[in-house]
């Protein structure tokens, strides 16, 4: 029953500890507010998203062309779209990334 | 120590509602030390679990009879072994350990959750608080395993059909399939509460998925191989609610496996997709409120079943809550690419997903239909094997010919030129095989010769995809063919990892229709030294012997063996009498031949008091390849789940922003 009881009370006092120690570590913080990405960078994260699929996509296309699942004239077809697609996505994604730069500078 | 038990299983509760409410309202109004606040309350819950877990653990050890669900599930003669794993024998100990492990994935994907933002994080919380919350309020107000009473000299006992070492890994397998899906629903319902329908959600949860998806098929290998040695009728799979239960969950996370990657590379389905991860979620709480209700064997046990009703009402309130969030955030869910062709990779997962959702919820119907029956007329329906056996034929051949199809179509589209290239192989494999099959005398089963002549379509094209990848593969980097193999898969594990789960598939599928359409079956009464023949083996019965063991009587018929002139051994069905549970098994006996991968497999239907046995004897060809088919499938699943260390990096790369530390 001691044992019982001292397990008890240790699982308590831990388990209240544990959800206390954010307000206990930080009692007045200067900022509480839950980060959330700014348009920027959800911009920024659909445009690496988009880069990452034409690529893929590319990739996957050179792949099933060597394969045989694709033929030459498919191939021809759909290559230059997908290109176009990527490069498109590496552009804003650099444009992106220049005007943060040059916001930060400005702030700076 | 009941008290330390009902003691963690209430620390529990109100840890899991605070990560609800406190979770809830840190992500409404953004405050971030209470969104921590509410994810370290997840942390906490676990450990309260962990002790609440031990105590039963302990008291089952102890056989201690003062808590009534170890007298009620054990006894003193029952091996350690199973008294342990009598844990999630019932009611009570499943429940825990449905919280245990929901509370323990809990911890442990919040905490890998890196790349999921901070804000689908902190609705993340509150999601999986409120499914922990509902599992705990059970534990505690409704079906406590801590309930006590005046210690007995010694307990009913166990189950003997629970009796078995599978039952110490099948369980907790399910379960960790069953509770792993809460994962996924937690994540999707997260993105949408944050509004976010970026792809991090999917990322985050990937491997999640495909883990609770595989425990859910290994563990149902497992019970199929617990009921084929131990149930004693001879089959594997009886369509049993149980049974589909895990199976229905199983089939709609198999469609979501499919149908993310085509949101992952085209950015199509989203919705879809998100319906499918409510649908894989709903199920797995389906299939737990069916095997804990009470309800499989009569509404009216239903209606005193204590759980039953609770279970219903959070399976509706769940589902209701869901849909609706999926209703309101559509607009952002919209996709801004559509299907190019409908011969392409993406159509074939298409189809795919429609067929394995039809066979899903076709089983569903089946399940549910006799519910509804007794509810509106008072009678009692029955749906059995022809109805569920024509929808598997129905859905699941062309499901088996899509495995095929799907690897040797391109994606976005395939000209008929290409088309032809990349099936010829496969079709002749298939026709050479299908000729073979009918001068081999297969043309009993219709069904059989199809299954057959489309599994050899779906190995060929699985082959072709591995030597024509490994050929481009060392085209490309001036490799040796082994490097340019392990290279093949090592770039793209979950592709390859994928082809190896269907080649079990397949192997699964080869040995369901060799035990079913070609299974010879003989009964017969037998007097010592009196034979009957089965499929060209001759089986004389020699006689009785018994044996007295810890907790029962081993009575074993003494059956040998020949094939011709050649003796191929004794083999021993009979029946076990239990002492403590005063109920009596059956004990098969089961020659396997693994040149042939069939079976010999003996049944002792009756033990007669003038020395006679009821004999019922089963051919069952291929049937070993099912099994095979269970470490092909954790071969493919382990390749699939394996970390990427190139993709780790891209990840990283994109979502560098939007990391977060947890």
């Amino acid at each position: 029953m001691t044992a019982a009881l001292v397990v008890g009370t240790l699982l308590a006092v831990v388990c209240v500890v544990l959800v206390a120690l954010p307000f206990l570590r930080e009692p007045r913080p200067g900022d509480d507010t839950l980060a959330r990405p700014d348009a920027q960078e959800q911009r920024r994260l659909a445009l690496a998203e988009e880069r990452d699929r034409a690529l893929a996509a590319l990739k996957e296309l050179e792949f099933d062309h060597r394969t045989g699942k694709v033929s030459d004239d498919d191939y021809r077809q759909l290559v230059g779209p997908l290109r176009r697609r990527a490069a498109e996505a590496l552009r804003a994604l650099d444009l992106q990334a220049s005007t943060v730069e040059e916001q930060v500078t400005t702030r700076g | 120590m009941a008290d330390l038990g009902r003691a963690a299983l209430v620390t529990s509760f109100l840890l899991l509602l605070y990560a609800l409410v406190g979770g809830s309202l840190a992500a409404w109004k953004g405050r971030r030390r209470l969104a921590e606040s509410a994810q370290n309350a997840l942390l906490g819950s676990f450990a309260a679990t962990v002790v609440a877990t031990a105590v039963l653990v302990g008291a089952l050890a102890r056989h201690d009879f003062s808590f009534q669900y170890v007298a009620d599930h054990t006894s003193r003669e029952l091996p350690l072994g199973y008294t342990l794993t009598a844990f999630w024998g019932g009611q009570e100990g499943s429940l825990l350990l449905w919280l245990l492990v929901l509370s323990g994935y809990s911890v442990a994907a919040v905490l890998t959750a890196r790349r999921v933002g901070r804000e689908v994080l902190a609705w993340v919380v509150p999601t999986l608080g409120l499914v922990g919350t509902f599992f705990a309020l059970l534990l505690v107000f409704v079906a406590s395993p801590f309930a006590t009473q005046a210690a007995v000299a010694d307990g009913a006992g166990l189950n003997p059909s629970l009796q078995n070492p599978y039952m110490a890994i099948h369980p907790p397998m399910l379960y960790l399939g069953y509770v792993g899906l809460t994962v996924p629903f937690a994540f999707a319902m997260g993105a949408l509460l944050a509004r976010r329908t970026d792809e991090r959600w999917i990322v985050a949860t990937r491997r999640w998925t495909l883990a609770a998806w595989a425990f859910l098929g290994i563990g149902q290998l497992l019970g199929a191989h617990w009921a084929y040695v131990e149930i004693g009728w001879g089959g594997f799979y009886a369509w049993d609610p149980v049974e589909n239960a895990a199976l229905m969950p199983w089939l709609a996370a198999t469609a979501f496996l499919h149908s993310v990657m085509i949101q992952e590379k085209r950015g199509m389905l989203k919705v879809w997709n998100v319906l499918l991860v409510v649908l894989a979620f709903g199920l797995s709480l389906f299939g737990t409120f069916l095997t804990r209700s009470g309800i499989i064997q009569s509404i009216h046990s239903f209606t005193q079943s204590s759980i039953g009703p609770w279970f219903l009402g959070f399976i509706c309130l769940i589902t209701a809550g869901s849909l609706t969030l999926v209703f309101a955030r559509l607009p952002l869910l919209r996709a801004k690419t559509r299907l190019e062709s409908l011969v392409s990779r993406e159509a074939t997962f298409l189809y795919n997903n429609l067929l394995l959702v039809a066979l899903a919820l076709t089983i569903l119907w089946g399940v549910v239909y006799p519910i509804l029956s007794e509810v509106v007329t008072g009678q009692t329906a029955t749906v059995s094997k022809p109805y569920y056996n024509f929808f598997l034929h129905t859905f699941g051949l062309p499901l088996l010919l899509l495995m095929g199809i799907g690897p040797l179509v391109a994606w976005r589209r395939a000209s008929l030129r290409a088309l032809g290239r990349t099936f010829l192989w496969p079709l002749a494999a298939a026709l050479i095989a299908g000729i073979a099959l009918l001068a081999a005398g297969a043309g009993s089963s219709r069904i059989g010769v199809i299954a057959y002549t489309f599994s050899v379509f779906v190995l060929a094209a699985i082959a072709l995809e591995f030597v024509r990848g490994t050929v481009a593969r060392k085209a490309l980097g001036g490799l040796g063919w082994a490097a340019a193999f392990s290279s093949l898969i090592a770039r793209n594990r979950r592709r390859y990892g994928g082809y190896v789960v269907h080649a079990s598939v397949v192997l699964l599928a080869i040995g369901v229709t060799g035990a079913s359409a070609y299974e010879t079956v003989r009964e017969s009464r037998l007097k010592p030294g009196q034979s009957m023949t089965v499929a060209g083996d001759r089986l004389v019965f020699r006689g009785f012997r018994s044996r007295l063991e810890s907790n029962h009587r081993a009575i074993r018929g003494l059956v040998d063996v020949y094939r011709g002139d050649k003796y191929l051994g004794r083999y021993t069905p009979g029946k076990n009498q239990y002492f403590a549970e005063d109920q009596v098994s059956n004990e098969v006996s089961i020659r396997h031949d693994w040149l042939t991968g069939g079976d010999l497999f003996l049944i002792a239907d009756q033990v007669n008091s003038n020395g006679s046995i009821d004999l019922k004897a089963l051919q069952k060809p291929l049937v070993n390849l099912l099994w095979l088919a269970g470490f092909v499938f954790v071969g493919g699943a382990l390749i699939a789940l394996w970390p990427d260390a190139r993709e780790e990096r891209r990840l990283a790369e994109r979502y560098a922003g939007a990391t977060v530390r947890v």
